[in-house]
C-alpha cells in the first residue's frame, strides 16, 4: 500500500507491537503527530523531552520491551540527549524518533536544525538519518532489531520533514540484513567446561552479577546455579532484584557503597564469576587490587567488556541465561561451609545498619518502612545520590525489574519520569520514586503528566535541603566546605504537588512516616510525600574513590 | 608497538565519522587512516595504523567490532603483506640543484610530476620507511609541501 513516511512510521510501530510512545510535538514532527492523532497508539505527552526519553527508558526497564520516544528537531532532539546517554550507559532498549529539517535545508543552519545523529553517535548503539521515505521501513526494522538484541541499547532515527511527508509503497521487511552485526548468544563450549572445572575446584567462589542477568532473563538460572554449588551472590546496582536480597546466599550490592561483607567476600574469593557485569569503577575501586586472590571468569554478551577494566582468566562471550543454562548440567552439588561461615562472620562485623538520630528522621528508616509496607513487591525508581544508595542498601528487592535507576550515567532527574514510564508499562504495580529534594526538582514539571494521565506514581522525597551526596564528599574530602550544596530556597513541595493537581503529604516526625506512606500508597492518584529527614546523614560503608574495596570507611551510621 | 588494521565497513555516509569518533572518545590514537571502496561497491576498506600495547589493541579491535557498520576487523601486523603509501612532495629546485634532486628521484624510482621555475613536485610510492627516507634526503634542498595518502595494505599470497 502507498502511504506517507509518517504513516509508515506508525504502521512499523504497530508491527513491532508498540502500543505507547512518549513524546512532545514540534514543527518538524507535525506530519507524525498528524498521523498519531487518530492512530491506534497511545501517546503520552510529557512536559520536557528529556522526560520522554527517561519515561521510555523506565517503560523498557519495567517491562523488558523497547521504549519509544519522539521529539522534534533542534532543541527537541538535543533535550533527548541526557536520556539517551542514560539508556546507553545502562544498556536499555530505547528507540528515539527525532524530527529534522527537510533534506534540502540540512547543513544550512536552518531554524531548529541540530546535527542530532552527529551529537548522539557516541551515546547510541546506532543511529540513522533517513533521507528517503523508501528507506524508512527497513531502518525501523533494523533499529528495533539492534536495540533489543545482543547487548541492548538506544537507537535514534532522525526523520527530515520531507521523509515523513514523502510517499512510497509500504512493505514491512520480515528480516534484516546487517553483515556487521551478529551478536553471540551461545558461549564457547570449551570455555564453559573450563568454568565448570573452576567451580568444582573452588573453595571460595563468588558470583558477581550485573544488569545483563536481568536483560537476558537469567534470574532463575542464577538462583539454580547459586544454590546447586552454594555460591554467594553479589549484585551491581542495576542488578538489584536479579537475586532476592533475603536469600541466605545474597551478599547484597558490592562496591563504593556496597555491603562490607560483599566487598570482603570479593576481596578474599578464589573464583569470581562475573555475569553480565562490566567492572565499573564504582564497583571495583582500584582495578589493580580488585579480587586479588581470584581466578576471574567473565560472562558477557559484549566481547568489548571482557578485559576492558580488569584482567580475566576465563572469558565467555555469550548471553547470560544461555551460558548459565549450559553450565548448570555440567556441575555437581557442592557445599562450602567454611566459606559461608566466614561470610557470616563478616555479616556480624559489617551489618548493614544505621542509627536513629536526634537531628531528624533517619532517611534509612523511611526506606525500611517503604520496603516493609510494600513487602519488596513495588517497582522502585530512584534519583541519584544518597537517596539512590540508601534505597539500594535498605529496600529488600525480591524480583527482577523492580529497581529502576540511572546507574552508569548517574542522571539526577531520571527517577520521576522513569517512574511514569514504568507505571504506564505496568499499571498493575505500585510504582514509587524515592527522590532527593535536589533531583526531584530536575523534572518536577512531570507532575502535570502524572496528573493528566492519572498515573498513580508515588514520589517520596528524602528532603534534607542539600545535594546530599555531594555534601557528604565535601564533608569527607573537602574539609566540610559546603560549596553550593545547600538548597536554601526549596519550594513547598506539598503546595507544588497540590498546584499540579496531585496530592501532597508533609512528614516531619518519625511517627508520621509509616501512616503517611500507608495513606500515599492507598491513594488512587499521584502523591508527593515530602519527608524532612536529618540534614547531614551519610551513606556508609564507603570505599573512597580509586581505593581497594576492602578498605571501607565504616562511618558513624552504625 | 605499531599495528596495521584492515577494516571492512559498509559503504555508508557517516561511517568514517563513527570510526574517528570512537578513537577519540576512547582515547586511542590513529597514526594514519586510508579509506577507499573495495571490489564490492557496498563495502569500503579502511587501513588503520595505530600505536598501542596489547590490551589497548584488543580494546580497539573489540570496540570497532561493536560498530554496526563495521563488518570485519583484521590485525595484519604479523602477516606477510604489501604496504604502500603515495606521497606528493614539493621541493624547491632551480637550475643549480635540479640534477642532484633528479638523481635521488631516480634512485627511489619516484616520478617528477610537475616542474616550475623554482620548484618541482615529486610523486613517491612505497612503504612508509621508503617515503620517510626520501623526505629526509630531499629536505636539505628545501622541502616546501608534503601530501601523503596514508598507508594501504594487502596480505600476500592467494586468498
Amino acid at each position: 500500500m502507498r502511504m506517507c513516511g509518517a504513516r509508515i512510521l506508525v504502521e512499523c510501530l504497530k508491527a513491532e507491537h508498540v502500543d505507547v510512545v512518549f513524546g512532545y510535538p514540534g514543527g518538524a514532527v507535525l506530519p507524525i503527530y498528524d498521523v498519531l492523532y487518530d492512530a491506534d497508539i497511545r501517546h503520552i505527552l510529557v512536559r520536557h523531552e528529556q522526560a520522554a526519553a527517561h519515561a521510555a527508558d523506565g517503560y523498557a526497564r519495567a517491562t523488558g520491551r523497547p521504549g519509544v520516544c519522539i521529539a522534534t528537531s533542534g532543541p527537541g532532539a538535543t533535550n533527548l540527549v541526557t536520556g539517551l546517554a542514560t539508556a546507553y550507559m545502562d544498556s536499555v532498549p530505547v528507540i528515539a524518533f527525532t524530527g529534522q529539517v527537510a533534506t534540502n535545508w540540512i547543513g544550512r543552519d536552518s531554524f531548529q536544525e541540530a546535527d542530532i545523529t552527529g551529537i548522539t553517535m557516541p551515546i547510541t548503539k546506532h543511529n540513522y538519518l533517513v533521507k528517503s521515505t523508501e528507506d524508512l521501513a527497513r531502518v525501523i526494522k533494523e533499529a528495533f532489531h539492534i536495540a533489543t538484541t545482543g547487548r541492548p541499547g538506544p537507537v535514534l532515527i532522525d526523520l527530515p520533514k520531507d521523509t515523513s511527508l514523502g510517499e512510497c509503497e509500504f512493505v514491512y521487511p520480515t528480516s534484516v540484513d546487517l553483515p556487521g552485526y551478529r551478536p553471540t548468544y551461545e558461549g564457547h563450549p570449551k570455555q564453559i567446561k573450563e568454568l565448570a572445572k573452576a567451580i568444582a575446584e573452588s573453595s571460595r567462589p563468588v558470583l558477581y552479577v550485573g544488569g545483563g542477568v536481568i536483560w537476558s532473563g537469567a534470574s532463575e538460572a542464577l538462583k539454580t546455579l547459586a544454590e546447586l554449588c552454594e555460591i554467594p551472590v553479589t549484585t551491581t546496582l542495576t542488578a538489584l532484584g536479579a537475586f532476592p536480597t533475603g536469600h541466605r546466599l545474597s551478599l547484597g550490592m558490592l562496591g563504593m557503597h556496597g555491603t562490607g561483607y560483599a566487598n570482603l567476600a570479593v576481596n578474599e574469593c578464589d573464583l569470581l564469576i562475573a555475569v553480565g557485569a562490566r567492572f565499573d569503577d564504582r564497583v571495583i575501586g582500584d582495578p589493580a587490587t580488585f579480587a586479588p586472590k581470584a581466578k576471574v571468569a567473565h560472562v558477557d554478551i559484549d566481547p568489548a567488556e571482557i578485559g576492558k577494566n580488569v584482567r580475566y582468566d576465563i572469558p565467555i562471550v555469550g548471553d547470560a541465561r544461555t551460558v548459565l543454562e549450559s553450565l548448570i548440567p555440567q556441575l555437581s552439588p557442592m557445599k562450602h561451609p567454611d566459606w559461608l561461615a566466614q561470610i557470616s562472620e563478616w555479616k556480624k562485623q559489617w551489618p548493614l545498619t544505621y542509627r536513629r538520630r536526634q537531628d531528624g528522621i533517619a532517611p534509612q528508616y523511611v526506606i525500611e518502612q517503604i520496603s516493609d509496607l510494600t513487602d519488596g513487591e513495588a517497582i522502585i525508581t530512584t534519583e541519584v545520590g544518597q537517596n539512590q544508595m540508601w534505597t539500594a542498601q535498605f529496600y529488600k528487592f525480591k524480583k527482577p525489574r523492580s529497581f529502576i535507576s540511572s546507574a552508569g550515567l548517574g542522571t539526577m532527574g531520571f527517577g520521576f519520569p522513569a517512574a511514569i514510564g514504568a507505571q504506564v508499562g505496568r499499571p498493575d504495580r505500585l510504582v514509587i520514586d524515592i527522590a532527593g529534594d535536589g533531583s526531584f526538582q530536575m523534572n518536577i514539571q512531570e507532575l502535570a503528566t502524572a496528573v493528566q494521565y492519572k498515573l498513580p506514581v508515588k514520589v517520596v522525597i528524602l528532603d534534607n535541603g542539600y545535594l546530599g551526596m555531594v555534601r557528604q564528599w565535601q564533608e569527607m574530602f573537602h574539609g566540610r566546605r559546603y560549596s553550593a550544596t545547600a538548597l536554601e530556597h526549596n519550594p513547598d513541595f506539598v503546595a507544588v504537588a497540590e498546584a499540579y493537581g496531585a496530592k501532597g503529604i508533609l512528614v516531619q516526625t518519625e511517627e508520621e512516616v509509616r501512616p503517611a506512606l500507608e495513606r500515599a500508597f492507598a491513594e488512587p492518584g499521584p502523591v508527593v510525600v515530602d519527608v524532612k529527614v536529618a540534614r547531614e546523614a551519610n551513606v556508609f560503608p564507603m570505599v573512597p574513590p580509586n581505593s581497594p574495596i576492602s578498605k571501607m570507611i565504616r562511618g558513624d551510621e552504625s | 608497538m605499531k599495528h596495521t588494521l584492515s577494516v571492512l565497513v559498509s559503504n555508508r555516509s557517516g561511517v568514517l565519522a563513527r570510526v574517528a569518533s570512537l578513537f577519540s572518545r576512547r582515547g586511542f590514537n590513529i597514526e594514519s587512516i586510508a579509506v577507499g571502496v573495495t571490489e564490492d561497491p557496498a563495502v569500503s576498506r579502511m587501513t588503520i595504523t595505530v600505536i598501542a600495547d596489547k590490551a589497548t589493541l584488543e580494546q580497539i579491535t573489540k570496540q570497532l567490532h561493536k560498530l554496526i557498520d563495521v563488518i570485519k576487523v583484521s590485525d595484519i601486523t604479523a602477516d606477510e603483506r604489501v604496504d604502500r603509501e603515495l606521497a606528493l612532495i614539493r621541493v624547491s629546485a632551480d637550475s643549480s640543484n635540479r640534477s642532484d634532486i633528479l638523481q635521488i628521484v631516480d634512485i627511489f624510482r619516484a616520478k617528477i610530476v610537475d616542474v616550475a621555475e623554482k620548484s618541482i613536485i615529486v610523486e613517491v610510492t612505497g612503504d612508509e620507511s621508503k617515503i620517510d627516507a626520501f623526505v629526509q634526503l630531499v629536505r636539505p634542498y628545501g622541502l616546501m609541501e608534503i601530501a601523503r595518502t596514508g598507508k594501504v595494505s594487502m596480505v600476500r599470497g592467494s586468498k
